[in-house]
């Protein structure tokens, strides 16, 4: 177990610095920020001062290793608007966007799962055709629609939960069950087939020639085995629910990383994209480490196929 | 689920997706004004159906006056177009990189999988965000974004296969009489992930169509006054309070063309894979 977690580090290590590498190179070599920010009246000599000020005047490499050197020690430089640290900016608004996550992977995880079992167990059913079609339908909704949609019924027409912002726990209904239906379809159909899969295995068949109960055998042999494949989708979820919150901040006006990241993409405050795509990105890598250590801990067979292969 | 069932999704999204390319194709004889005409005296207008709508305008008018049908007519081009080309582009690019990672292993291998594995970690939207923000807004920008950042799924899975493949005893008789890398992957591998590269590229359309619209719904895609899904559904969500139509509509041409598209995917991976098809007709028939 030692060396597969340690084996997975350094992957993740990896991974870190490669997110880094193309972080600053999206914004210093595809794109210049000095021509970004000044406006285009501006002169040779305006560029060449505001290059020296912001240190854009050195060579990539050396920039590149004072943004890796700042980024190690949580210091992504400063807003080039309000002037306060960026990684400070990015941290106040951290707790908002982990909170309309884990709202969402519950409420997202709370539709799926049962769905998921109940199309298994009754696979062919019209409440199976019924969820099927809809996890059809929810994949192909774009969600800044559907949140749209739900501002409109619940705020402006019935008048029964505040359209944006945050604050009491009325606030996130909204924005979670957004960020919810984005998770569910896709998890949805998942749990299904882990379920499926396992219902046709031997053991279940010899549990129930031998006279385990139904509920027994859902939960205590079937679920818990159909869990691995549930455990590995939720940490790859993870990644598309921060996507998600991208989305979800900016239509609820949602204060947390990822909107603060879209206005500051719109301004070009490239210190401030910098740290929320470099550590909204750290939190998938941490995400992903931890449901592989999960998984393996779940079921050791796969810690033997990696020493394996 | 029955292969009939599942023909019949296929033909309901064959015949969404073919409906939402004669909007593109026939837009000017189909719309019935001109998208970009604009009148102040009708401006937001409600649906026919409301107390003041008018069958001039059946979807009602935007902030300026303008046809909301016949600007959703005209978007389909942009949405069509955005999602076709950025699946070239990043199919072109993941396939060519799958290959390659898949026949010639070792260093070539640990590169492009380690790539994939960084591209794979990267909230996907805030990195397609941050490169329109680089290059500037503008379609051609907004196509070579959503191509570079959509490649990496498309090399995981022919990468995947190209491993099954290289071993296989025709691509080890070609390479025992001497054929070349290239021709052994032209002519040889990659004709038999050509129906595994269709589904997946029919089903990445979709994923195409709702980030273009998302990128133009934040007004970092396609601009002003061009008709698209995306910026008239962001215009609109400044009206939502007020003027629902607004919004709703664009978002429902949107949402039914993906689904169409996502049916129309799933139908053919059951036409092009009947290996699938029969495993899980066993798999029924087992129960």
């Amino acid at each position: 177990m030692g060396t597969f977690v340690a084996r997975r580090l350094v992957r993740a290590l990896f991974v870190c610095l490669g997110i880094s590498l193309i972080t600053f190179a999206l914004l210093h070599v595809v794109g210049d920020p000095v021509l970004l920010l000044l406006p285009q009246s501006a002169s040779d000599e305006d560029v060449r001062l505001l290059k020296e000020k912001l240190g854009l005047d050195r060579p990539l490499w050396a920039q590149y290793a004072v943004f890796l050197g700042g980024a190690l020690r949580g210091d992504f430089g400063q807003s080039l608007f309000t002037q306060e640290s960026a990684f400070a900016l990015i941290w106040e608004r951290m707790p908002a966007t982990l909170e309309l996550t884990f709202a969402g992977m519950l409420v997202g995880l709370a539709i799926a799962i049962p769905l998921g079992v109940v199309s298994a167990i009754r696979r062919g059913s019209l409440t199976d055709r019924l969820c099927t079609v809809g996890a059809v339908a929810g994949q192909a909704m774009p969600i800044f629609w559907l949140g749209i949609m739900l501002i409109i019924l619940f705020a402006v027409i019935w008048r029964v939960l505040p359209a944006s912002g945050r604050g009491t726990p009325a606030h996130l209904i909204l924005p979670a069950i957004t960020l919810g239906a984005y998770l569910a379809p896709l998890t949805m159909r998942l749990t299904r087939s882990g379920m499926l899969d396992v219902l046709t295995q031997d053991y279940i068949r010899t549990a129930r020639a031998k006279g385990v109960g139904e509920r027994v055998l859902l939960f205590k042999h079937a679920l818990r085995n159909a869990a691995i494949p549930i455990v590995t989708i939720l940490g790859v979820q993870f990644g598309r629910l921060l996507g998600g919150a991208v989305v979800t901040e900016t239509v609820f006006a949602w204060p947390g990383v990822a909107s603060l990241a879209v206005k500051a993409i719109r301004t070009y405050d490239y210190p401030v994209v910098q740290g929320s795509v470099v550590l909204l990105a750290l939190l998938i890598v941490l995400a992903n480490l931890l449901t592989d250590i999960a998984v393996t801990w779940l079921d050791p067979r796969i810690r033997l196929e990696d020493r394996g292969a | 689920m029955p292969r009939l069932r599942r023909l019949r999704f296929l033909a309901v999204g064959a015949g969404v997706v073919g409906l939402a390319v004669a909007c593109a194709v026939a837009a000017p004889w189909l719309a019935p004004g001109d998208p970009y005409r604009q009148a102040i005296s009708d401006r937001l207008q409600p649906p026919v159906w409301a107390v003041d709508g008018n069958w001039k305008h059946p979807l009602g008018t935007d902030p300026l006056g303008r046809d909301i049908l016949s600007r959703i007519i005209y978007g389909a081009r942009i949405s069509i177009s955005a999602g076709a080309s950025a699946v070239a582009v990043s199919m072109v690019l993941g396939v060519l990189m799958g290959l390659l990672a898949g026949y010639f292993r070792g260093m070539v291998d640990a590169a492009i999988s380690n790539l994939v594995d960084v591209m794979l970690a990267f909230p996907f939207l805030l990195l397609a965000l941050a490169a329109v923000a680089a290059l500037g807004p503008g379609f051609g920008n907004m196509i070579v974004v959503l191509g570079l950042t959509g490649w990496p799924i498309y090399t995981r899975v022919v990468r995947a296969e190209t491993l099954k493949y290289r071993e296989r005893e025709f691509v080890l008789a070609a390479r025992a009489l001497g054929v070349g890398s290239v021709r052994i992957l032209r002519a040889h591998v990659f004709p038999n992930l050509v129906n595994t590269i269709i589904v997946m590229a029919s089903l990445e359309v979709a994923r195409m169509i709702i980030l273009e619209s998302f990128l133009s719904f934040l007004g970092l895609g396609i601009q002003p006054p061009t008709p698209s899904w995306g910026s008239m559904l962001g215009e609109g969500r400044v009206y939502m309070l007020t003027h629902w139509w607004l919004a709703t509509f664009p978002g429902a041409a949107i949402f039914v063309t993906t689904l169409g598209i996502n049916l129309f995917g799933d139908g053919l991976r059951d036409v092009l894979d009947p290996h699938r098809v029969l495993t899980s007709t066993a798999a029924a028939r087992t129960e």
